[in-house]
């Protein structure tokens, strides 16, 4: 199948969907593409049925009304040529071919290996928090929540208030790290008021900073985990582990496309418009920001692709936004034991089961890929890309078609459609 | 669909009744033992990331292999099949 946009946006969390309604509103033919069943991105995931936070409803509701098309389900799995995107969904596929394209792929959590992280029951802490929104049962099941940053305090308020019991919160942070951050953000009183609210509502949950996983336990499902608290080695007995370590932007589709990508985020100018042309990155791509970039960075993108003025205010809130993700940067900044934690047994790839082992002599992701496999599987090193990455300094590449497992008939460009024929009179 | 709604699908033969809005990663718990596949060694694996970057909840889906199961939303009469 064949489709045609003025402007394509790929990512339907805060950040496409504030491209999408700016440039719909504007008068574009809009295209958003996501991979979720439902708009929203990870943050408002649910929000489109269930239609509790404000701010998502706000949103959502203004994409309904813009006039931009939605299409859930939809992969992007190559860019064979400029203006040109080949998407899967489900099984059938399809060519978009657009005028401009916005990127707002979000992010993903960092994982960094630790004995046990493959045991069913260990989870990202947003990992978890997402399958709790999803339906997971978590009623009187017991969690411990390993990590860094506010994700850890949204992750517990979910879990919580589906019924869960939180064990304990580990942050792995120093303790001056971590109160320097929650001190600066009288600065940011929208992230203070959150943070104050989070932290209210888990009153009587242990937590400690300086704090992180040691070990996860059990022989086919965890059973326990063995924490580091202060230098001192506990162990609880829990259902679920959600573990990782901040977020990472998801830049396999920019890199696909030819952009810059510099310290791990997209190289934009000051109308977010990457070294590609026609191509535009916004969100996290950016560097991580949260929720409140992505709407700023979002708006101003949109506004960009339709030629539209662009209010001042916008550009002065994305300055302060900055400053809240090079505070929130310092603060989730994994420490030094955290790269310390695998033993050689422990597998750094999931997907092909790499032991740290084999990778001992490796220079670089692609003698890791060459040698010992590492991120030749399924998820083509989404997950221990990053995790080597922090563990050897190992930069991201560049990366090759199809960016996602994809079927061969994916990648084959569609016939154009016949030509219709003239009604004869 | 009504709110507070159920549906009823299939995994690895077992009936699981699930409310409306369920991911097919999220019902795996309610299967049983929350595994999804198996590894290279044999040994389980569960979902991870929650969100379609890990791969690690792909799973046969109504005759569909490798689907991943975190974007996968639970319909009446489907039938998953895991490979663990």
């Amino acid at each position: 199948m064949r489709e045609a946009c003025d402007l394509v946006v790929v990512g339907a969390g805060p950040g496409g969907l504030a491209a999408a309604c700016r440039a719909a509103e504007a008068g574009l033919d809009v295209l958003v593409l996501d991979q979720q069943p439902e708009p929203g991105g990870q943050i408002w995931r649910g929000e489109a049925r269930k239609r509790e936070h404000r701010l998502a409803r706000r949103w959502l509701s203004r994409f309904a009304a813009s006039g931009a098309r939605f299409r859930p389900g939809a992969r992007v799995v190559a860019a064979p040529e400029p203006g040109l995107l080949l998407v899967e969904e489900g099984t059938s596929s399809l060519a978009v071919r657009y005028g401009r394209l916005v990127l707002a792929t979000g992010a993903r959590e960092r994982f960094l290996p630790f004995p046990g992280w493959t045991l069913p029951g260990v989870l990202g802490v947003s990992g978890l928090q997402v399958l709790v929104k999803d339906g997971l049962p978590i009623q009187g099941k017991r969690v411990v929540l390993a990590g860094t940053g506010p994700l850890l305090l949204a992750a517990a308020a979910t879990i919580q208030a589906h019924g869960g019991d939180v064990l304990f919160i580990a942050e792995q942070a120093p303790a001056a790290r971590h109160w320097g951050f929650a001190l600066q953000l009288w600065r940011h009183p929208g992230k203070l008021l959150q943070g104050a609210a989070l932290a209210a509502g888990l009153v009587g949950v242990p937590s400690a900073t300086d704090a992180w996983v040691l070990a996860a336990q059990g022989e086919r499902r965890l059973e326990s985990v063995r924490l580091s608290v202060r230098g001192r080695e506990t162990q609880l007995a829990c259902d679920y582990l959600g573990a990782a370590w901040g977020l990472v932007p998801n830049l396999e589709l920019a890199r696909l496309l030819g952009c810059e990508v510099v310290r791990g985020a997209v190289v934009v100018n000051d109308r977010l418009e990457t070294r590609v042309p026609r191509v535009q990155a916004v969100g996290e791509l950016l560097g991580i920001g949260g929720v409140d970039q992505a709407l700023v960075t979002g708006e101003l993108a949109g506004l960009v692709a339709a030629e539209q003025p662009v209010p001042s205010a916008l550009d002065t809130s994305w300055q302060r936004i900055r400053a809240f993700a090079t505070a929130l940067a310092l603060h989730d900044a994994p420490r030094p034991e955290l790269r310390a934690l695998a033993t050689p047994d422990t597998l750094v790839c999931r997907c092909e089961d790499v032991p740290l082992s084999e990778l001992e002599g490796c220079g670089n992701l692609r003698e890791a890929r060459l040698y010992a496999r590492l991120g030749m599987g399924a998820c083509q090193g989404r997950t221990c890309g990053a995790a080597a990455e922090t563990l050897f300094g190992w930069a991201g590449e560049d990366v090759r078609p199809p960016c996602l497992p994809a079927r061969i008939g994916s990648l084959r460009l569609p016939p154009e459609p016949p030509p219709t024929p003239k009604r004869e009179s | 669909m009504r709110d507070g709604a159920s549906l009823t699908l299939r995994i690895n033969g077992r009936v699981v009744t699930v409310p409306v809005g369920t991911s097919v990663a999220a019902a795996l718990a309610l299967a049983g033992d929350f595994v999804s596949r198996g590894d290279l060694g044999g040994r389980p694996r569960g979902p991870l990331c929650g969100m379609g970057v890990c791969f690690e909840c792909r799973a046969t889906i109504d005759g569909v292999p490798e689907v991943l199961a975190c974007l996968t939303p639970c319909r009446d009469g489907q039938e998953v099949v895991t490979d663990a």
